[in-house]
């Protein structure tokens, strides 16, 4: 009778004698990098804090009446709607209004950072998993790591690799918001239509010639939607970001939840929902121009 | 093998086949041994698009290639400028093998030798119609002001002048094809492929387009392959023409050639479909009335939309686009002098016809009628007119 007992609960119970140790393996890989490739991470940290500050200044440098003006004049020429711009610039107004232009610019300054690594890695390795059937199969699981792992898993290597900062973050964040651009891009190349890419073929197009004359720009409305989907996602992970240190509306937002002040969270969540939205309408504008011949 | 026998042939393909999957070894045996493409496939899971194909192309000339769909035709031009490089066979242009071309002499070949037409037209919509036009030349490395300048020629030649800067999405499909035309002449290629250029457009348009063909081919004498499904375009256009099936060559000939002397029943049949009044039927000529007024709209609009229009008459619908009858414009004119009611003044006897109607059987209708006879659905609703030059065109 004993018998069928343990079988039964082999049966209905995952049997406890399998047990893989994962964790100590990974564990040691981190505990590794950090002793020996502490020069590789040392350049990483320095290339990206100089970028930080290059783009902080940039950001900094523009004084507050030419940024909202700047929107207004960018909305307007996109919309055509009047009104629609004097809200954007009133949004923005309101942000300094309560106090939260220099967060604003900081939370910017990693956004920014983030967004413009997205693209350089991101609209390159687009276009070759596009062509490549051996790329994408490679590439395509890692995106979808990389969008579903959760993302305070990477933040602890993150840190102890790159310590606290906006270091870790602009890579926290560019992990998360760099899919799809990648995606997109390569998306929106293949689908270009089949007899336009053998067209230009026809007429003696080299490879390079046939990928940025007519593939590129024929998918262009696709990849614009893809900068759009990683600008919003790089905004998504300010509030995440700001636990590892990273300075900006994030920080407000946590110290809001520490001290268990609604005000303080609430101001800079609607700040952030206001730099979402600007950010988002002005992209989509971008998206709407590059497509209207194709209507 | 053979030398060159006769200077005029620019093109000459020999037993050129094409296997599309991955056992090919084993169905190339199969071939061999005479397996037809359906055994093949099921087998070895290879589609044997072109199978064991050979004709010569005179320079000037224009060559068809007809057949049904998946008969391969599509395939044998794309092996002609190796978008498709061939499984086995040779090409040769001008007596060099296009298969033995390097990288440079393949773009060379395509960029001045050859050049091609879509059926979708293949333009791209990020360009307006003149960088379109261009596009060869621009690849080429053409200076700008040069590739222009050859782009607005070209553009006048297939009667789009004027539309050098628009998008291609305000044109119609007929205009389309135009410009795509003219990408392809633009690079003044000795052969122009072309792959059902007409075929996407509608009826009385693609004999246009044909027509055009016919006098630019006149002008500019190239040498042109044309592929198409249409035995009538086939033979309109065709010096010579070749009928295809099943990826094989049946029959070879000129058109009266082939017309008098046919290969097989397939061929017969194929012909005996050239009738256009037989197969063609009234929803592929009607139009849409220009000029359309209800019961309930009174003279005064009925004048006003005969005058905006320029027609003498007017298409009389009741709420439903239920078709009622013909306001002429004498009646109309009495109605509005007070000699006739509105609702008197309609002419309510008239032969109408139905979109599914063959041509055949509306020719003796289209003879007796005084006015463009109104073609209606099943519930009496006006779905369009044919006017008498329309039923005449389609005959041509």
């Amino acid at each position: 009778m004993g018998g069928v007992s343990v079988l039964e609960d082999w049966l209905f119970k995952f049997p406890e004698n399998i047990y893989i140790n994962i964790k100590e393996p990974i564990d040691g890989a981190i505990d590794y990098m950090l002793r020996n490739w502490e020069p590789f991470f040392d350049v990483i940290t320095k290339v990206l804090r100089s970028m930080l500050s290059g783009i902080g200044t940039f950001v900094e440098l523009i004084p507050w009446w030419l940024l909202i003006s700047l929107v207004f004049i960018a909305t307007y020429a996109m919309s055509r709607k009047i009104l629609r711009a004097i809200l954007y610039s009133v949004l923005l107004f309101f942000i300094g209004a309560i106090g939260l232009w220099d967060l604003m610019n900081q939370t910017l300054t990693v956004v920014i950072s983030s967004v413009i690594i997205s693209l350089v890695f991101g609209l390159p390795i687009g276009i070759l998993i596009s062509s490549s059937k051996r790329a994408n199969a490679v590439v395509r699981p890692i995106l979808d790591t990389m969008q579903t792992m959760p993302s305070f898993v990477y933040l602890i290597p993150a840190v102890m690799l790159l310590g606290l900062g906006n270091v870790p973050a602009v890579i926290a964040t560019t992990i998360y918001a760099i899919p799809p651009v990648i995606r997109l891009t390569s998306h929106g190349i293949q689908q270009v239509d089949v007899e336009v890419v053998e067209a230009a073929k026809s007429f003696g197009a080299t490879k390079a010639q046939a990928l940025f004359k007519v593939q590129i720009p024929q998918a262009m409305p696709t990849i614009m939607t893809g900068v759009n989907q990683t600008i919003m996602m790089a905004i998504s992970m300010v509030v995440t970001c700001s636990m590892i240190g990273a300075t900006g509306l994030g920080t407000e937002v946590l110290i809001g939840i520490n001290r268990l002040e609604s005000g303080t969270g609430f101001a800079a969540g609607i700040a952030i929902v206001i730099v979402a939205i600007i950010m988002d309408r002005l992209t989509q504008g971008i998206i709407r121009e590059e497509s209207a011949p194709n209507e | 093998m053979n030398e060159v026998k006769n200077n005029n042939i620019i093109l000459r393909v020999e037993n050129l086949t094409k296997l599309f999957g991955t056992k090919k070894t084993l169905a190339r045996e199969m071939l061999k041994k005479g397996h037809d493409k359906e055994e093949i496939l099921k087998h070895t899971g290879v589609t044997v698009a072109v199978n064991n194909v050979s004709f010569e192309v005179e320079r000037g000339k224009v060559f068809v290639l007809i057949g049904l769909s998946g008969s391969g035709k599509s395939t044998v031009v794309r092996c002609i400028n190796m978008l498709q490089p061939p499984t086995s066979g040779k090409i040769y242009f001008e007596g060099q093998d296009v298969e033995s071309f390097s990288k440079s002499e393949l773009l060379d070949y395509r960029r001045n030798k050859v050049s091609m037409v879509f059926q979708s037209f293949g333009l791209m919509s990020h360009r307006n119609v003149l960088n379109n036009v261009a596009f060869g030349l621009e690849i080429r490395g053409v200076k700008k002001s040069e590739r222009e300048e050859r782009a607005m020629e070209m553009i006048s030649m297939v009667g789009l002048k004027g539309w050098e800067y628009s998008d291609i999405s305000s044109l119609s499909g007929g205009m389309r094809q135009r410009v795509g035309i003219a990408r392809a002449l633009a690079n003044n290629p000795d052969i122009l492929l072309m792959d059902e250029p007409f075929s996407a457009l509608d009826p009385l348009v693609r004999q246009d387009m044909q027509f055009e063909l016919l006098s630019i081919q006149e002008k500019l004498n190239k040498t042109v392959i044309f592929i198409t499904h249409d035995i009538n375009e086939a033979f309109k256009l065709g010096d010579t023409v070749a009928i295809m099936r099943d990826g094989k060559i049946i029959q070879i000939d000129t058109p009266e050639g082939m017309s008098s002397n046919p290969a097989d029943d397939y061929v017969r049949n194929f012909i005996n479909s050239a009738d256009k009044a037989q197969i063609y039927c009234v929803r592929s000529i009607m139009q849409t009335p220009t000029c359309l007024v209800r019961t309930r709209d009174g003279a005064n609009h009925a004048l006003k939309q005969m005058k905006i229009n320029g027609v003498s008459s007017a298409f009389v619908v009741a709420e439903k686009m239920q078709f009622v009858g013909i306001l002429t414009l004498e009646n109309a004119l009495k109605v509005r002098a007070g000699e006739l009611a509105y609702q008197n003044a309609f002419i309510r006897d008239l032969p109408t016809t139905t979109p599914e109607t063959h041509i055949a059987d509306l020719i003796p209708i289209a003879a007796e009628a005084s006015f463009p006879i109104a073609v209606v659905d099943e519930n009496n609703q006006l779905s369009g007119i044919v006017t008498k030059a329309s039923v005449l065109a389609s005959l041509i």
